[in-house]
């Protein structure tokens, strides 16, 4: 390991759900300001990595380690990771009826970040400028947590959670897919600024290049059944695109 | 909100705890029509009311028990063992500081003298049988409204109650309906004259603090042709292992074109049974709404009624249920349709949990005479876990073509996936299923002052505290 202990760390993670195993040994290294991709077929184990970093209690992690700026985060709820630092964009991102954005938005703020952050004109003009930046109107403010958003708000407002949040980890399970061209632009900028030049570090699955070729990544990992089988620079999405998944097994 | 600070605002069934008994008259457990006699002679009431209290005391020992609801419950109703009367103080003061140490103690330990500074036109507060306290703003007493103990009611206008008493609720209803026209003691007497406008809610307070104690309110409001007036009330008691008896009657009538809703948080401890009969006559044009939440108590059976008898009358029933561990939660609506052009609405939420029940037990009825009615009822329910039961008995007798009916029913569980997605947020397991449950009820909950609003989403966290295994 070099000086820099990475912000995100997966060591040989073997990961199953109700007795199947999914995820067959997973390495992967992200550093403070670095950007990684994941792509791969549909049912390669993407989403089912992104749930296990984030804590979702169905995963059984039969064995391997993932660490978070060097912690171990096994034993932490996805609560507690969630207030270390790790953000999931859901490939799905649930509805809760009834629970207010605005109010919403103020409770993870403050769960996350602290009471302070969540409070006055500071929280007033970061979610104004937020909003804006993600072309989300005031008037979601007063509707219900996904309740009845389009695809394509659904995503913006996941991003929108995470310019709020602020984490150190932010993994993008799919945002892109459902988003309009100006929606992966937003997206993209979203995440450069959150990323880029700072201590924190993104994960993004993907199976479109499109978004790659606005936030550039450091490195694009090929998953499939479980297993990255090939990694390289921002041009292997390129070449994925082109050729399918089919020569790499 | 944080748990430290709901449980910091609310305790553990906060409100269980219970003053030392103080009784200035306590009757003997049980009832005889010589108990009945007694209470009104002791009220020094006229004959009529002895009368109707007598007749309606026969009609209820020959009654039999509800047909619906949890029959195994009521039948482990022990009415010997009742206290009928408990009188606690020997006036109802105007004053907070002439209310007897002990029983200010306990409404201080409530919030209700700080709510009737803040926000609040009128109290009453009443403790086991009697009103202990009692005051309304002086501009809405100068306006002509009336807001008195149900007591003092009679004494101070026989004659508005003698013709409205038992006119919307007959003691021959039900059975508990009749023991509480046979043992009546308290509850609001509220007139508001023609066009006066209340702007701001009154409340009631209702504490039982003894143990094996019936409390039997009677309230009963008049809003005069184009009134309108928002009444608020609130019901608690200490947990003891004995059971205790709320059996109230509650009867509205609005009168053309006026308006009357009616809120209520009942939040009893889980040994008490709860068997209410609340009805409202809205006359043309008129509106009456319940908005009813049934937190507590062992068993609920409640269903807040309108009869829409004038033209153009407006019903509207919204109510939650929660059931949690040992709770029977039997509540829902009924609306009658008696007059053309009317309309109702029928909101009902429930919630069970660790083994709770929530029933819905609806009807709604339109008249063949009754043209062009519309009706909505929607019924949600929430199991939170695979102990727990839910169940509906929706009911709708339409005899006339031209009415527009909407019905929808469903019944959800709370996905892990949506736990999932607010825990990812930051928040802890307990503080997700609050969020969602709170969502659940939320429209309900906008309905309400805020500062009910603000209560009622404490207390559902705290339910949700220590739920997970
Ligand atoms: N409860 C379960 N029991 C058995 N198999 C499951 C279960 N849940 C998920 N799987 C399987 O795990 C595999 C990986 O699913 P995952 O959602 O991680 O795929 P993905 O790479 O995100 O796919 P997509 O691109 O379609 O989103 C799939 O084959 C899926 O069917
Ligand atoms: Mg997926």
């Amino acid at each position: 390991m070099t000086d820099e202990t990475p912000v995100l760390s997966l060591k040989d993670l073997h990961v199953g759900i109700d007795g199947n195993n999914i995820l067959h040994g997973i390495n992967l290294n992200i550093a403070p300001g670095e950007i990684h991709a994941i792509m791969g077929r549909n049912g390669s184990g993407k989403t089912t990595a992104a749930a296990t970093i984030m804590g979702h209690p169905d995963y059984e992690i039969n064995s391997g380690a993932i660490l978070l700026n060097g912690e171990d985060l096994l034993e932490l709820e996805a609560w507690e990771r969630a207030r270390k630092g790790v953000f999931l964009s859901f490939q799905y991102p649930q509805s809760v009826p009834g629970l207010q954005v605005g109010h919403f938005l103020r409770k993870s703020v403050a769960s996350i970040r602290g009471d302070e952050a969540a409070k006055g004109p500071a929280f007033r003009d970061a979610l104004k400028s937020a909003m804006e930046e993600v072309s989300i109107p005031r008037s979601f403010l007063s509707r219900y947590v996904n309740d009845g958003f389009s695809g394509g708000e659904k995503k913006r407002f996941e991003i929108l959670q995470l310019m709020l949040l602020k984490p150190r980890l932010a993994i993008l399970d799919e945002t892109d897919s459902g988003l309009d061209i100006d929606g992966i632009r937003v997206v993209s900028r979203g995440i450069n600024a959150a990323i880029r030049g700072s201590e924190s570090g993104a994960l993004i699955i993907t199976h479109y290049s499109r978004i790659l070729e606005h936030v550039k990544p450091d490195y694009v990992h090929v998953l499939i059944k479980g297993k990255i089988v090939k990694s390289g620079g921002p041009e292997l999405a390129l070449e994925l695109e082109e050729k399918g998944y089919e020569w790499l097994q | 909100m944080t748990m430290e600070e709901a449980r910091g605002a609310v305790g553990d069934y906060s409100v269980g705890w219970h003053d030392p008994e103080h009784s200035t008259i306590r009757f003997d457990s049980g009832l005889s029509e010589e108990v009945v006699r007694k209470i009104s002679e002791i009220k020094n009431e006229p004959a009529w009311m002895t009368e109707i209290r007598v007749k309606a005391y026969h009609h209820f020992t020959k009654r039999d028990m509800p047909g619906f609801g949890d029959r195994a419950a009521l039948e482990g109703i022990k009415f010997d063992e009742v206290c009928y009367y408990l009188r606690s103080s020997d006036a109802t003061e105007k004053d907070w500081d002439d209310v007897p140490d002990d029983i200010r103690n306990t409404f201080d330990r409530l919030g209700i003298p700080e709510a009737e500074q803040k926000w609040l036109s009128g109290v009453t507060a009443q403790y086991e049988s009697e009103a202990v306290y009692h005051s309304i703003r002086e501009d809405l007493e100068a306006q002509g409204v009336l807001f008195l103990d149900m007591d003092s009611g009679l004494k101070q206008y026989p004659d508005i109650v003698k013709k409205y008493f038992c006119s919307v609720i007959p003691y021959q209803d039900n059975k508990f309906s009749a023991l509480n026209t046979a043992v009546w003691s308290g509850g609001s007497f509220i007139y508001v004259p023609k066009g006066v406008k209340v702007e701001m809610p009154v409340q009631a307070y209702f504490r039982i603090n003894a143990k094996n104690m019936g409390q039997f309110e009677r309230t009963l409001i008049i809003a005069d042709e184009g009134s309108s007036i928002h009444y608020v009330e609130g019901c608690t008691a200490p947990t003891y292992s004995t059971d205790s008896l709320h059996s109230a009657v509650v009867e509205l009538v609005a009168l053309d074109g006026a308006h009357i809703r009616y809120s209520t948080i009942q939040n009893w401890s889980a040994n008490v049974y709860n068997l209410v009969t609340k009805r409202g006559i809205a006359h043309r044009d008129a509106s009456i709404e319940w908005i009813d939440g049934n937190i507590g108590s062992k068993l609920t059976m409640k269903y807040p009624s309108v009869i829409l008898k004038g033209e153009g009358a407006h019903a509207e029933v919204i109510s939650i249920a929660y059931a949690g561990k040992g709770q029977h939660q039997d509540a829902g609506a009924k609306v009658h349709h008696l007059a053309s052009n009317t309309t109702s609405k029928i909101l009902s939420k429930s919630i069970s949990k660790d083994g709770g029940r929530g029933s819905y037990r609806g009807m709604v009825t339109v008249a063949s005479k009754a043209e062009n009615c519309k009706l909505n009822v929607v019924c949600d329910a929430l199991i939170l876990d695979d102990q727990s039961q839910t169940d509906t008995y929706p009911t709708m007798e339409v005899a006339n073509a031209s009415a527009r009916c909407e019905h929808e029913a469903s019944v959800s569980k709370v996905s892990d996936d949506q736990v999932f997605y607010l825990m990812s947020r930051g928040h802890s397991e307990e503080e997700a299923l609050a969020m969602i449950v709170n969502g659940f009820f939320e429209p309900f909950t906008r309905e309400l002052p805020m500062e009910y609003a603000v209560e009622l989403n404490k207390l559902m966290a705290l339910e949700m505290e220590g739920s997970i295994g």
